[in-house]
Parts: C-alpha cells; sequence; structure tokens
C-alpha cells in the first residue's frame, strides 16, 4: 500500500520498515527548537539526569517571544538560556532582534524536505511547507529528545486538501487558509496529518505555503504537509540540497479528501473568539477597530509587508487605528527597507517594532485594553490572547489589514483605490 | 487506582489561553502558577474547585499554544483527573509526560452536571456518576501510554529507565 508523506518520513525516522497510520513507533529527531521557554525545557532535562545534551548541533535556541525583555523577569530567563547554550556548547542560538523562530529556521537553511523536526511552540507545524515531517511538543518531550534524540509518535492519518481554481486580486494564502478551518472546524484536523495538493497550492509563492502550514494548526494539524518542488530548492539551495520521493502512489491511503475551488473567495475574516468562526469580509466591514497588526510567524514575511504597503502607499491611516507592524525577522526587515516598504509604513503613521513574535501573545508591543478592537494577521483570536479579555480580535489577510488600518473599519482590500 | 472527585464542566475547545492565560507564563514555581489555574476563561473556578475534583470537558480541550504550563497548572492546582471528549494533540502529550490523568469518551458530560460525584478506575477504564448512579465505558490507553501514567510521568518514566 502507499505510504502518505508523514508515513514515509516516520518510516525513514524509526526502525520499523513500513509504518502506516495507527501504529505507535519511536523516531529519530533531526533538528529540536525551542525558544523562550528553554529554561523550562532544561530544569527537566537536569530532573531526568541529563548532563550533556545528545546532540548539541541538532538543538536550535531562538529568542522571539518577549523580545526585548519587558519585564526583569523575562530578562532573568534570557540570561539563564544564555548560559545553557554556552554551557551546553549549542552553535545555533538566536539572540533576540533576530526574528521569530519558524522564519529564523526556514531562511536559515535549517529545514528540508524529508526531515523529522520538533519545536516546543505549536505552529512548528510551518515547516511542512518545505515537505518536513514539523511538529509542536511541549517541555516535558523537549527534555526527553534533548536527553536520548529520540520521541514517540503515533503515525497520523492524513486528510488531503485539494485545492484548486485562480485567487483574486488581493485574496491570498491566509483567506483560504481561513476558509478551510471554516470547513473543517478548530479540532476538524486534530491529531492528523493534512497534505495540501491542487494548482493553487503549486503557484503559491514559499511565503504563502509557509502561511498556509503554519495557519493550519489553528485546525489541530499534528503537521501541515506540502510536496517539495522546485521552488522549494530554490529557497532552501544552497544550504541544503537534500530532496526525496514524496509523491504519493494512487494506493496512498487518506482518511478523507476535501476539494477546495478558490475561484469566488472573498477575503476571509476569523471573528472572535474562535479561529474556526469565520466570515466573508463583507460580513464584518464597517466594523470599528482601533488596533491593526500586521506580523507574526503566519503574516509578517515579505510578501505580506509588500502587500499592504502597496495599498497604504502615499495614505495616511485612521487616526483612531494605531497600526503596528512586525517583519517576521531581521532579514525580511532589511528586505522590507531596502525596497522601500517600511518607509512607506512610517510616513502612512504605524509603528514598525523590532522582528520578534511582537503582540501577538498579548505581552507587550501593542497589547488591548479592555472593550477595544483589533484585526490582525496573527494566528489566534482566543479571549485574551492579545491583553484584556474584554478586547476582540479579528484575524485576516495582510492585505484586509492594512485597508482596515487606512478606513479605521474592517474593509474589503478590494475597494481600497490605489 | 479509582480516582474520585466532583465533577467541574466545561464546553467545547477550551484552549490554552483560557487555561492559563499567556501573562503568567514568566511563573516558575508551580504552585504559584496553579493558582492561575482556568483564570482565562472561570474566574470563580477556586470557589467550587477542591482538590481531587475532574475536569469534565468537551472536544478539543486545551487548543491553541504548546504551552506545559497549561496540564502543569492543573496538575500542581490537584486536579485529579480530565475526562473529555477529545484532547488537542499537544495538551494530551503534556498531561502524560506530566503524569496527569486523562481520558477521552465521545459521549462523556451528557446526563452530568456539576459538582455531580464522579468516580474513575483507570484500571477498568470506567467512569461512574455517583449522585446520577450512571456508568460510562472510558476509551482505554495503549499500555505504554498507562505506564508513562503510572510512573507519574515521563521523567520518572525515563528516571526510572536510565537506572535500568
Amino acid at each position: 500500500m502507499g505510504q502518505t508523506i508523514s508515513e514515509k518520513i516516520l518510516s525513514n525516522h524509526s526502525e520499523q520498515n513500513g509504518v502506516y497510520a495507527g501504529d505507535y513507533i519511536e523516531a529519530n529527531i533531526d533538528l529540536a527548537m525551542s525558544h523562550d521557554n528553554t529554561v523550562l525545557v532544561h530544569n527537566i532535562f537536569q530532573k531526568i539526569g541529563g548532563k550533556k545534551v545528545w546532540n548539541p548541533k541538532k538543538i536550535v535556541v531562538v529568542l522571539d517571544h518577549r523580545t526585548p525583555a519587558n519585564t526583569i523577569k523575562t530578562a532573568e530567563n534570557h540570561k539563564r538560556i544564555r548560559q545553557i547554550v554556552s554551557e551546553q556548547h549549542i552553535p545555533h542560538f538566536f539572540d533576540i532582534g533576530q526574528g521569530i523562530c519558524h522564519q529564523v529556521l526556514s531562511e536559515n537553511g535549517f529545514i528540508y524536505p524529508g526531515m523529522l523536526v520538533v519545536g516546543s511552540d505549536s505552529h512548528t507545524t510551518t515547516y511542512g511547507a518545505f515537505g518536513a515531517f514539523g511538529t509542536g511538543i511541549g517541555a516535558t518531550d523537549m527534555a526527553a529528545v534533548w536527553t536520548y534524540g529520540k520521541l514517540w509518535f503515533k503515525v497520523p492519518q492524513t486528510l488531503r486538501f485539494n485545492i484548486s481554481g485562480k485567487l483574486s486580486n488581493y485574496v491570498s494564502a491566509k483567506d483560504v487558509i481561513l476558509h478551510i478551518i471554516k470547513t473543517v472546524g478548530a479540532d476538524g484536523a486534530n491529531y492528523k496529518s493534512c497534505e495540501f495538493y491542487g494548482n493553487v497550492v503549486e503557484n503559491m509563492t514559499m511565503d504563502s505555503r509557509l502561511c498556509i502550514s503554519n495557519q493550519a494548526m489553528e485546525m489541530g494539524a499534528k503537521v501541515a504537509m506540502i510536496l517539495p518542488d522546485k521552488k522549494t530548492v530554490d529557497y532552501i539551495a544552497p544550504k541544503k540540497n537534500v530532496i526525496l520521493d514524496m509523491l504519493s502512489s494512487e494506493d496512498t491511503c487518506y482518511e478523507k479528501t476535501f476539494d477546495f475551488n478558490v475561484s469566488d473567495l472573498d477575503p476571509q475574516v476569523a471573528c472572535p473568539y474562535r479561529v474556526d468562526n469565520v466570515k466573508s469580509v463583507e460580513k464584518v466591514a464597517g466594523i470599528e477597530i482601533h488596533q491593526a497588526v500586521l506580523g507574526s510567524c503566519t503574516n509578517g514575511r515579505l510578501e505580506d509587508l509588500f502587500v499592504a504597503s502597496e495599498i497604504l502607499k502615499g495614505k495616511i491611516i485612521s487616526k483612531n487605528v494605531r497600526l503596528i507592524v512586525v517583519p517576521a525577522s531581521r532579514q525580511i526587515y532589511l528586505n522590507a527597507i531596502e525596497k522601500g516598504y517600511i518607509q512607506t509604513f512610517l510616513h502612512a503613521g504605524a509603528t514598525v517594532v523590532n522582528p520578534g513574535c511582537g503582540p501577538c501573545l498579548g505581552l507587550h508591543q501593542g497589547v488591548l485594553a479592555e472593550g477595544e478592537v483589533a484585526i490582525s494577521s496573527t494566528n489566534r483570536n482566543f479571549k485574551g490572547r492579545m491583553g484584556s479579555s474584554h478586547a476582540k480580535i479579528y484575524l485576516g489577510s495582510p492585505a484586509t489589514v492594512a485597508a482596515s488600518a487606512l478606513n479605521g473599519v474592517i474593509s474589503d482590500p478590494r475597494e481600497v483605490i490605489i | 487506582m479509582i480516582i474520585k472527585g466532583k465533577a467541574i464542566i466545561y464546553g467545547d475547545d477550551v484552549n490554552t489561553d483560557e487555561i492559563i492565560p499567556g501573562r503568567f507564563l514568566n511563573i516558575t514555581d508551580p504552585k504559584e502558577l496553579a493558582s492561575h489555574s482556568m483564570q482565562g476563561i472561570d474566574s470563580n473556578f477556586f470557589k467550587k474547585f477542591r482538590k481531587g475534583d475532574i475536569i469534565v470537558t468537551g472536544k478539543n480541550f486545551g487548543c491553541g499554544s504548546s504551552r506545559e504550563q497549561a496540564a502543569m497548572c492543573l496538575k500542581y492546582a490537584g486536579v485529579g483527573a480530565i475526562v473529555a471528549k477529545s484532547f488537542a494533540r499537544i495538551f494530551y502529550r503534556n498531561a502524560i509526560n506530566l503524569g496527569l490523568p486523562i481520558f477521552e469518551s465521545l459521549t462523556i458530560g451528557e446526563d452530568m452536571q456539576n459538582m455531580d460525584e464522579i468516580e474513575i478506575n483507570s484500571t477498568t477504564f470506567i467512569i461512574k456518576n455517583v449522585t446520577k448512579n450512571l456508568e460510562l465505558e472510558l476509551q482505554p490507553l495503549p499500555a505504554f501510554i498507562q505506564e508513562i501514567i503510572n510512573d507519574g510521568g515521563l521523567i520518572s518514566h525515563l528516571q526510572k529507565k536510565m537506572k535500568s
């Protein structure tokens, strides 16, 4: 019987030959990423009895969640992480200001097709955009990986998504994935591997594919795989050049197949307080906003900043809105300066902050007050996520965020005249 | 093993920001962390909760971030067990790794009310509503996962493995 992408990768990483959905396996880990929660990982690692990590070269640590340190407690935490990295001789350490872990790993050649990556961050599914099995784990699991380099997995069932059609102007990967999440629900892919196919995915840039694989976590996906192609290889080369035969054969067993034609898809908005509470932008257009956020590991990439800058060029945002822009990495920030996007944002009245997770998790750089409403290109709109539990977050594409910032109300980007 | 406590009921899709809001993640003392459990969804949680009580909830409990603090705060608050229609996968792993007993049943919660007396037999996977005299079968866990929970979590499980 043919294997899904996940079954192929997990087979390659375990002692068992030819594993299939439902099997429990122990798998060898290629790369283990942790961020500001590294102290917690290290404490547990010591409790287990670990002295030296299994392979320092296979561990990457990125500081991104509260950067620069927002409190003394955070500063102490970061200080301890720097000590741990030095004591354990971990060569791949990215201190504050270099960007969000998933973007830093993606653009620095750490990820390649066919690898098995774990991260102590739920959005580790992002690496599926390269055809890598990337999945989020907790700190204790990560401490076990630090000790042994292995972890148990249940081989997941696979959902197949065929996405066809032609996207309209200002309708992007974010709208596609929000539409899919609406259809399958916030737990529709729980414990499952998702594979995305179709001409729409094939035509997508790597930035767009990374958005799909990242946001798919919000339907519970364990991994969110996209078949690697020339674009994948061009993105990672010359850093790595590994490509595997991952094409599924005809007798591959999928739990369910979904077919989407997205030719008529409107911009989509996820409404409070659920990521699967998704409506077409026209249904929520006109809702007053106080803050607009452009950034995150979902939509803080160069093409996201480009789209927003096109909409904001030569214009001034509404006086009632704070627009916060967070480039996902230093490299993106530099490229955006070179291309003039950052100047456009600043002239339009935006506040541009340093690369990192920014206000996405409600700790700093744009916390919401009671009663405030935000539109955001981030990935979660849970109650209290961005500050007060009496604030509301709507999620939309970078184009929708920019158009809304301009008008002071949630707006359809197709109606903004450029 | 028999786990006894009163039922505290929540709905579907309780997320990790509700179990432990992001602003508390800097806290490293598990007991202090525990004192903020469920504060994103229920500010009255500690008015009704007594050590050993059992959280009964709908589908996709613990969705959202990978923060292990979500399972940790509930364990240190003294939650006896969590019974859900389903768990989000990272929370599920985290709970097992911390030795926090978790059980799944697709029909859990029906005919059950807050503060009902509950008994779970973790060997036979039977949950009993003592107040209403009803019984329900829970989905059994694979043996090696049950072993991790019985050892008190992955840390003590691995310590045991290292010694042997």
